[in-house]
């Protein structure tokens, strides 16, 4: 009976210590002198790895999701004559939603779990432990570059997510199943707003972007280092990431489009 | 050559997201063209405005020339009292103008119809903060059948 307690208790305050420290690992690789000079070129570096490499897989998806959503809507929206909000379904549903959720899961898969092995390996090999021999702080060097590149990156694809998705509507909706030109984007237009939609949208990428980059990067440079450690911190990355995205897309949705 | 390509790849990135976002923004969001630049607001009390909302559109015969923008109970009748802003594009309309809520379709969303009234030398013209006297209500669907039922009942 006590040790069940017992047990209760040691688990909180492990999680507990382990959300402090994940938190301390942020503002320590993020606080500081600003200099640009030296970390410009890595935080390029970084953005080609988690950026560029991303965009293949983010623009496919993109186009087949748009394509899929438009098909769908078409055959329900058909029924009942009003498949000129097609547009107005398309764009909603991937600037609101579908855009800034998918890509942070692709994200979380794609170059989450990437960064957070690389930690790992960089910990396992011990080479944190020389930059720190060498006087060169690791969270500088190594977290804040991938950090930041992540951030930056994330909302940026996103909207390319979005407006490739549209576009792929556009094709299936229009050019396939015939629904008018001007009334898919004319009534696109008069019911999705700047503000409300577009902002928003951008506003859950950010968050996402900052909570996927930060739980790989912890994951990775808390991890146990041998190759069972890295491996594990790697799978706890993409399903920490994924259901911190899904919870929290659940809370922003409230918070933005439910009053 | 490596960092030259480096930011090769990465300068394509940033342009091809500020391409995205340009597209989002103006393709595919409303730049809502009416309530932007000089506007002016008119003031209209109605008996049942039904379920118009705020930023639904003022049209004049079909085109929009403004926005409702705040929608309050009013005096001590407690009378819906509608705010619009129209764009001072459109200054010309007479008091006599007059203001109704009407459906777009049989099941869509409500809007404001307003219909320009007679111009002579007795009338002035709407400015800033003035009321649209003649309002016509919703019509509410429930109303219109209680209505029918009614008169049927009485032959």
């Amino acid at each position: 009976m006590l040790d069940a307690i017992a047990s209760v208790g040691r688990q909180t305050l492990d999680s507990l210590a382990g959300m402090g420290k994940a938190l301390l690992v942020l503002l320590n690789a993020i606080i500081g002198k600003p200099t640009p000079k030296k970390s410009a070129p890595l935080l390029l570096q970084q953005m080609h790895v988690v950026g560029v490499k991303s965009l293949l897989i983010i623009i496919v998806s993109g186009l087949f999701i748009g394509m899929v959503l438009a098909l769908q809507g078409y055959t329900i929206l058909v029924d009942y004559g009003a498949e000129q909000s097609l547009g107005p379904m398309v764009a909603l549903s991937l600037l609101r939603e579908l855009g800034p959720v998918v890509t942070a899961l692709l994200f979380a898969g794609r170059a989450g779990s990437a960064l957070t092995a690389e930690i790992g390996l960089m910990k396992a090999t011990e080479q944190l432990s020389s930059l720190e021999m060498m006087a060169v702080d690791p969270l500088r060097r190594v977290i804040a570059p991938r950090f930041w590149a992540g951030l930056i990156s994330m909302p940026m694809l996103a909207l390319i997510f979005s407006a490739v998705g549209i576009y792929g509507g556009y094709m299936v909706g229009v050019q396939w199943l015939g629904v008018d030109d001007g009334a898919f984007w004319s009534v696109m237009q008069s019911s999705v707003d700047w503000y409300d939609d577009l902002l928003n949208g951008i506003i859950k990428s950010v968050v996402f972007a900052f909570v996927v980059t930060w739980i790989a990067l912890y994951k990775g440079y808390n991890s146990t280092p041998t190759s069972a450690g890295i491996s594990s911190a790697t799978t706890s990355t993409v399903v920490t990431a994924s259901l911190a995205v899904l919870g929290l897309d659940f809370v922003l949705t409230a918070l933005m489009f439910g009053g | 050559m490596e960092s030259r390509k480096t930011q090769l790849t990465v300068g394509i990135f940033v342009i091809i997201a500020a391409l995205a976002l340009a597209f989002l923004a103006f393709k595919a969001a409303s730049n809502s063209a009416t309530t932007s630049g000089e506007t002016y607001r008119i003031y209209a009390k109605f008996d049942n405005i039904g379920s118009l909302k705020v930023r639904s559109p003022v049209k004049v015969g079909g085109v929009v020339v403004g926005r409702v923008t705040s929608i309050s109970l009013d005096g001590e009748y407690y009378e819906p009292l509608v705010e619009m802003t129209i764009s001072s594009q459109f200054d010309e309309f007479s008091e006599t103008s007059s203001v109704s809520v009407l459906t777009s379709g049989l099941l869509g969303e409500q809007y404001l119809g307003l219909q320009p009234g007679f111009i002579d030398d007795s009338v002035g013209m709407l400015k800033d903060g003035d009321y649209i006297t003649d309002t016509k209500s919703a019509l509410v669907l429930e109303q219109l059948i209680g209505q029918f039922l009614f008169s049927q009942g009485n032959e």
